[in-house]
């Protein structure tokens, strides 16, 4: 390992660099705008009156801040197992109970603001598993903007009571038929449609990954998540956790939690990347078997063959369906901080009706992934650790995957 | 006088011609391009995930994946291009992830053993130039830069620096093969890049008739037909070169025959 930086929180560099990892990689047409972008957020940052009504926003409008739980029942089912004095408390950062149901909105809230500030009209997003699109439709129509989703026609198929909710809230969501028809291709026609719509249209990047400023935006916006269970366990326990789970598919909800907390050395992080039908065969962790490469605007893992053309990822979730990552991970990954494993769709599976079981909490299939992991190392820990995990979306979207998946009809 | 120059130095006008690598007979196509009165050639390399590309340009792109085109299969079409071609420059046109797979100096000095003359890729902006444009500026490969409707006089001059071979104004702020830009908006721009460089001026973007392009030649020193040459590959399969060839030929007639007017 190199020499650490003094903190581990002063990135992106000037020209939105994580390391090598992140910067400026899109189109002539496009760069103007994201220096736009990044010049008013700038203002924004220094500017209190922008802050005051982002968190008022998410206090009245968002229901922050979300519990911090203690899933007693859980970690007792996994001390079952564990050998004398190991099984760690598991506690749930719960941003499955913001309104919309999961931590998209939190950004959305931020980026919609940014949108205002600069006189934009019209609101463009990409979503996988619709969680993200449906957070920009509720923040365009709580701002009266018009609203258009990109979706692949495939997470579509898979996520229809999310397609049918943005409906509801007057976006108009455009099937992407090309490539797998998911969410990679999906931000490919969010891209088109940007650089055609240059001067009216905000394009509201739903995980920290994109050109910069947009990793950097999106993680601070989702570090609210971060800040509060930091101090909601430090008022409840007087300590730190000693371990950070986290689902990776862009990262995030990974990099909202971890980001406050990469200062403090006692504090482990995991994030949790998805492993598909495993990753000897199709998966979505651009980690564990992709390479660093350039795709939608950043420097990154890619999942990609020898020529550099980028693979198919594949996750039972639609949320993890991605072949890349965010570049801050790219670079906590290379320099050791944050530690990274995966969760298959089978372990995923599992750990969703375990969870439903023991805690009468149905999640999204995304942290069921971060669950699985933590069924792993939970027993390996002593019984006074304490995990923090982050509950970033509710499974009332995915019961009919799960349904499908278990042979169910429903 | 590199490739280039002698291209933009005759007394009309020059044909930027664009196709897909792979998709069809490749070879016969790039033949027939010349033959038809090309000047300059821009051989696009297949991506995955083309964002910048409209509809004809993603479908060849798909064509060519299917007929397993790998950057070997690329280089060595570019390579066989020079050995029947020695004077028409050649430029290899794509996105960032397959030109760096294997290292920026690996393709630059794969691209100087081919036979090419520069290279254009869409998504490495001046901010990012240590990416790609030491390895080319090393190779002695130039390295052909965009400039769009949205960038502004003081971009200019940084998309400017380090740029060779001719400048391609993209004249509509979009993707590839569907809207056309105002006469009035290309003359406009024309003008305006001219008090700030010397390399020749292609303009680019949706230009599908040779009316259009005739239009064009009058002000700029290049006009670049891609996504219609790479839908009569869709349209004509096998068949394409022959009638490449004579719509090419069109195209030429129009452009060297149009008439300068002062920009």
């Amino acid at each position: 390992m190199s020499t650490h930086p003094n903190s581990f929180r002063s990135q992106p560099d000037e020209r939105g660099h994580f390391g090598i990892f992140g910067g400026r990689f899109v189109a002539e047409t496009l760069l103007p705008l994201v220096l736009d972008l990044e010049r008013e957020y700038r203002a924004a940052q220094k500017d209190n009156a922008f802050a005051a009504e982002f968190d008022d926003l998410l206090t009245h409008y968002v229901g922050r801040p979300s519990p911090l739980y203690y899933a007693e029942r859980l970690t007792e089912e996994l001390r079952k197992d564990a050998p004398d004095g190991k099984g760690a408390q598991i506690w749930f950062k719960r941003d499955e109970l913001n309104h919309t149901g999961a931590h998209k909105i939190n950004n959305c809230i931020g980026q919609i603001l940014l949108a205002r500030r600069m006189g934009k009209t019209r609101i463009i997003a990409e979503t996988g598993a619709g969680q993200h699109g449906v957070a920009t439709a509720t923040v365009c129509a709580r701002f009266g903007l018009p609203c258009v989703i990109y979706m692949g026609a495939r997470d579509m198929e898979r996520q229809q009571p999310n397609v049918f909710r943005m409906k509801l809230l007057g976006a108009e969501v455009i099937g992407v038929e090309s490539g797998a028809r998911t969410l990679k291709d999906a931000m490919n026609e969010a891209l088109r449609d940007w650089v055609a719509n240059v001067h009216d249209t905000f394009y509201i990047i739903g995980t920290a990954a994109g050109p910069h400023p947009y990793p950097e935006l999106v993680r601070d916006f989702q570090s609210v998540i971060g800040k509060e269970a930091r101090a909601q366990l430090l008022e409840r326990t007087g300590r730190l956790p000693d371990l950070l789970v986290a689902a990776i598919g862009g990262g995030s909800n990974a990099i909202g939690l971890f980001h406050p907390f990469l200062d403090d050395p006692s504090v482990r992080m995991l994030g949790v990347e998805a492993a598909g039908h495993g990753l000897d065969k199709e998966h979505a962790a651009s980690l564990a078997g992709g390479a660093p490469g350039i795709l939608h605007g950043n420097r990154t893992y890619l999942l990609q063959d020898e020529d550099g053309q980028i693979d198919e990822a594949h996750s039972i979730s639609a949320g993890l369906d991605y072949p890349g990552i965010g570049p801050e991970h790219a670079w906590l990954r290379d320099i050791g901080r944050v530690e990274y494993t995966s969760a298959t769709d089978k372990e995923a599976l599992d750990a969703f009706q375990l969870l439903c079981r023991t805690e009468g909490i149905i999640p999204a299939l995304e942290p069921s992934h971060a669950i699985a992991a933590v069924t792993q190392v939970a027993p390996e820990m002593d019984r006074d650790a304490i995990i923090i995990v982050n509950l970033c979306g509710r499974g009332d979207k995915d019961i009919f995957t799960v349904a499908e998946a278990l042979g169910t009809q429903i | 006088m590199t490739r280039f120059a002698a291209a933009f130095a005759k007394s009309h006008a020059a044909l930027v011609t664009f196709v897909t690598a792979g998709d069809g007979d490749t070879a016969a196509i790039l033949d027939a391009l010349v033959a038809g009165g090309a000047d300059v050639i821009e051989l696009g390399m297949p991506f995955t995930d083309p964002m910048a590309d409209g509809p004809a340009i993603q479908a060849a792109n798909l064509r060519s994946f299917a007929a397993g085109t790998t950057t070997a299969d690329i280089l060595a079409i570019a390579k066989g291009f020079r050995a029947r071609h020695a004077d028409i420059p050649l430029v290899l046109m794509g996105y960032a992830n397959p030109m760096t797979r294997r290292g920026a100096d690996w393709f630059a000095a794969e691209c100087a053993k081919a036979g090419v003359d520069g290279i254009i890729c869409v998504d490495i902006p001046f901010e990012e130039d240590d990416s790609l444009g030491p390895a080319l500026r090393a190779a002695g490969v130039d390295q052909i830069r965009l400039a769009t409707p949205t960038t502004d006089a003081a971009r200019l001059p940084a998309v400017l620096d380090g740029a060779g071979g001719f400048l391609y104004y993209v004249s509509v702020a979009g993707i590839t093969g569907l809207q056309q830009a105002a006469q009035a908006s290309i003359e406009e721009a024309v003008a305006r890049l001219r008090t700030q460089t010397d390399l020749p001026i292609a303009v680019g973007f949706g230009v599908r008739t040779p009316e259009q392009a005739a239009n064009i030649a009058r002000v700029a020193d290049g006009v670049v037909v891609g996504s219609a040459l790479v839908e009569l590959v869709a349209q004509h399969g096998a068949d394409a070169p022959r009638h490449i060839e004579t719509f090419t030929r069109s195209l030429a007639a129009a452009i060297h025959g149009a008439k300068e007017i002062a920009a």
